[in-house]
Order: structure tokens, then C-alpha cells, then sequence
């Protein structure tokens, strides 16, 4: 038995992979959503759901295309092994790449509502007070967005734990790179290694409770304090 | 408010969609033919194989492909399969021990495996693997696909292989690992991995011929890929005909034709 108990290897590269979509997700969902709460241009309800894309496709769709649109054979794919050194399939790259897009409506929509939910006068009187756009944006509008930005973290942050399908299509479960805690335990369970499947489902049931519980209060928390 | 509503909303409606999913999903268990599980290496052959069987007997078996551990597992819990095809006879014999199997079963072929080197990579297929060896030196960034030795027969078959040639230490961290064998022949032929090992009978299925160039490994590299079949416990005589229809003539044809080597008696 090669990983008898907890797979920590693949605990850690779980955790990367949901640290690093968030890394790079987080700034381009504030901008999105921002812009698809306050802008109001052609073709903005097509905007919308291309951002909801993910909820409705599996993710089998994604990784498809990943494969395809990554391969060897593929003018993008060709260039990112030209750039790298190596394919996109099958790398921790691959994995991220593939995570901040099927992630992108957990991020961008509660930071949409959050913004929309902001009075439009609050920027003219930013405006009024001399506040550059920039400051405003600081002092004003991320305050008082901020549950939403957490939320947008908290919703990531689980998904990505608990992604499975597109990692199974384009991850070929590579200790230490691609196989991540939701691989391991399928592959433990087709091994009949029950035991370990068992350890490493409850490590993720409570550590992945007690962040979405941890979240959850501080996004109330400062909720509160707005309010005072 | 909004935010909250919307997100339970969501999640109500995707449990409708699922529990009706699988609502639709049990009718079509039903009616739709004799419902076989088998090793994803018997793809292309079975599904030959099923169509020859509808032509003669008027039958229809439906048969589902995936890793024959997870099939153990499924059918361990209940899983509606009347007659499982098992890339690895233990697993036969695993039911059979615990009565889910009417018995232990026939052998119905020995599998064996390829060297496989998809189009536009420069690495030479020799059975030999001495040009997987060279390729292994002149490129750092090589994948190389296998099914999951871990619970995969042809995995396992494949981890031997490597071994013997001395190339597993060399190669361990540059695999890429197959859920089951089908998704290792996946990876090497889309030319996502630069070259993969997996069953013959794949290399010679139609949808992977053209797409690169392979040679057989020796048999004697690998503990011999002996696959075993039985009937269920629920079988129906529809499938016990199938059963019988595998070990004749026109069946055991196809198998060879899609290589694998047969035994002298059913």
C-alpha cells in the first residue's frame, strides 16, 4: 500500500491549487463583478452568462476542452509547452488554469450582488468629499463589499477543494502535482483501501466545515461593524 | 438578502434536476438490453461482440466499460449487472467467495500490452523500450501515460513491464496515471502524453489505429493479464445466452482479432 492513512502530499497540493485560484481569481472577480454591477452595456446579459457558464456545464465540458485546446497538437498548446517546457495537461498549471475558470461564477456573482447592493449617491459624495476614484474604491466601495468579496473566497476556496471531475480528466493523479485529495480518495477506494479513503473523506468533511464556518462568521462580522 | 435567496434557490434546484436524474437513469436500466460491466480494454471488441450476438439471437446486451475494481465495488453494493467481464480474474474470484458470482467463472482471453508513440512525437516504439530509454534522456519534460498500477490489472502490467526493461525508477515521476486503461490510451493517443503503455486491444480498435505507431511488449515482462468472466447472481437466461455466445466460434473470432490470446477450452 503505497499511501496507507492520510495522503498529506495530496492534502498540500489540494490546498495550493485552492490558494492559487484564489490568488489570481479574486482581483479579476472584483473586476468583473464590479463592472457588471455598475456598467450597464450591449450585450451585458451575454456577459452575465458566460460568467454563469460554469454552474450549468459539467466539468466534464471544461476538461474536454482542455484536452483538446491543450494537447500537443493544438496551436495553444504548442505554445504553452514552447513557453514552459512541458504540456499544459497534466501539470499543477493545468489544474489552476482549469480552476479559476470553472470557479469564476462562485467568485464573480456574490461580489456582483455585493457591489449592486452599494447606494449609487455613496460615490457621488465620495466624488464631492474630493476622493479620487482609487480612494473611493478603498475607503468606500470595498468596505462595504467586503462580506461579499469573503463569500466569493469561502465559495472558491471549498469548490476547488472539492473539484473532481476536471482534475480526473486532465490531472493523470501526479503525486505532489496533480492528485489532489479528492483523487486520492477515489483512487484509495478503487484500491479497496477503504481505511484510508475513510481518514482522508473526514479530514476534508471537517477541515472544509470548519473554513466555510470560519468565513461565514468573520463575513457577519464585518457585516455588523458596516452597519455601526 | 438577494445573495442568500438566490444561492438556495440554486441548490434546491439542483437537487431537483439530480433526483430526477437519477429517476430517469433507473428507467433505462430497464428494457434496454442485459446489462454487462466490463474491463474498459474489452471497448471496441465487446461492443462487436454485442452487436454479432443482437444479429444471431435477436439479444440485446448493453454493456457498461470502466475499471474493473470500481465494477467489484458496484457490484458488492447491489449494482443491477447480470454478467461481469473482469480484466483480472482474482476479482472473479473475489465475488465468487462471496456468493455475488454463480461460480468462479472462464477464462475468456489473456490480455497483453503495447508500447504506444502518438503522432509527431520522435520517440522510437521499440518493444524493446530502448527508444522510450533515449526519449527519457533527451527530454525532461517526457509524459508517459499508464492506467493507475495502484487497482489497475493493466497498470500493473504495464508497472511490470518497466521494471523489467529498469526504466520505473527512471520514469516514476514523469507518469501521468489512467483511471482506468481506456483514459491511459487516451492521454498517450491525443499526443497529451508523449507515449503511454496500455492494452493491445486498444491499439487495434479502429479509434486508435491511425494515431500513432506501437509494438507488443513481451509477454514474458508482465504477469500474464488473465481475464476472467462469470454470471451474476441475478442473471437472467438472456444472459447466461450471452455467456455461452461469449465462449463460441464467432465471439472467441472477434477476441483474437482484437488480440487477445485464447484458451484452449472454455
Amino acid at each position: 500500500m503505497p499511501h496507507p492513512g492520510m495522503d498529506w502530499q495530496s492534502f498540500r497540493v489540494s490546498l495550493q491549487l485552492a490558494g492559487m485560484t484564489l490568488l489570481i481569481l479574486l482581483p479579476i472577480a472584483v473586476l468583473i463583478g464590479r463592472a457588471l454591477a455598475l456598467r450597464d452595456f450591449r450585450g451585458k446579459g451575454f456577459a452575465e452568462a458566460l460568467v454563469a457558464l460554469p454552474l450549468l456545464l459539467p466539468p466534464t465540458v471544461v476538461g474536454f476542452y482542455l484536452l483538446q485546446g491543450f494537447g500537443r497538437n493544438s496551436a495553444a498548446g504548442a505554445w504553452f509547452e514552447s513557453v514552459t517546457g512541458h504540456l499544459l495537461a497534466f501539470s499543477f498549471e493545468g489544474l489552476v488554469v482549469a480552476s479559476v475558470l470553472v470557479n469564476l461564477p462562485f467568485a464573480v456573482q456574490p461580489i456582483q450582488r455585493a457591489w449592486e447592493a452599494i447606494p449609487r449617491n455613496l460615490n457621488e459624495a465620495a466624488a464631492n468629499c474630493g476622493m479620487t476614484p482609487l480612494r473611493a474604491f478603498t475607503r468606500v466601495e470595498l468596505p462595504l463589499a467586503w462580506p461579499g468579496v469573503v463569500t466569493a473566497l469561502a465559495l472558491t476556496f471549498a469548490h476547488t477543494l472539492g473539484e473532481f471531475g476536471v482534475v480526473l480528466m486532465v490531472g493523470g493523479s501526479i503525486p505532489g502535482e496533480t492528485r489532489t485529495l479528492a483523487i486520492s480518495i477515489y483512487d484509495r477506494v478503487q484500491a479497496f483501501d477503504d481505511h484510508s479513503a475513510g481518514i482522508m473523506a473526514a479530514t476534508l468533511l471537517i477541515f472544509s466545515l470548519v473554513a466555510l464556518g470560519l468565513t461565514n462568521s468573520l463575513a457577519r462580522l464585518t457585516a455588523r461593524r458596516n452597519a455601526r | 438578502m438577494r445573495r442568500r435567496f438566490s444561492r438556495r434557490s440554486f441548490s434546491q434546484a439542483a437537487l431537483a434536476a439530480f433526483s430526477c436524474g437519477s429517476v430517469l437513469a433507473a428507467g433505462a436500466t430497464r428494457g434496454a438490453g442485459v446489462p454487462v460491466a466490463a474491463a474498459s480494454d474489452l471497448k471496441f471488441a465487446l461492443d462487436e461482440i454485442a452487436l454479432a450476438f443482437l444479429r444471431d439471437t435477436d439479444l440485446r446486451v448493453r454493456p457498461v466499460y470502466g475499471s474493473s475494481g470500481n465494477f467489484v465495488r458496484q457490484i458488492e453494493q447491489g449494482a443491477p449487472f447480470e454478467l461481469f467481464l473482469s480484466a483480472d480474474e482474482e476479482f472473479i474470484f473475489r465475488l465468487a467467495d462471496k456468493g455475488l458470482a454463480r461460480d468462479r467463472g472462464v477464462l475468456y482471453g489473456v490480455g497483453r500490452i503495447v508500447l504506444f508513440v502518438p503522432q509527431g512525437s520522435p520517440m522510437d516504439p521499440a518493444s524493446d523500450l530502448s527508444g522510450l530509454r533515449v526519449a527519457l534522456e533527451q527530454n525532461p519534460g517526457l509524459r508517459f501515460a499508464i492506467a493507475n498500477p495502484e487497482h489497475a490489472p493493466y497498470g500493473r502490467a504495464a508497472e511490470q513491464a518497466l521494471r523489467h526493461a529498469g526504466l520505473w525508477e527512471l520514469l516514476r515521476g514523469r507518469l501521468v496515471l489512467g483511471e482506468n486503461v481506456s483514459q491511459a490510451a487516451q492521454f498517450a493517443t491525443s499526443g497529451n502524453a508523449d507515449g503511454g503503455i496500455f492494452a493491445y486491444s486498444l491499439a487495434l480498435s479502429p479509434a486508435v489505429r491511425g494515431r500513432g505507431r506501437y509494438s507488443l511488449i513481451d509477454a514474458s515482462w508482465h504477469r500474464p493479464l488473465r481475464q476472467r468472466m462469470a454470471l451474476l447472481r441475478n442473471a437472467t437466461p438472456a444472459a447466461a445466452r450471452f455467456y455461452d455466445y461469449l465462449q463460441q466460434r464467432a465471439a472467441r473470432e472477434i477476441l483474437k482479432r482484437f488480440g487477445f490470446t485464447l484458451p484452449d477450452a472454455g
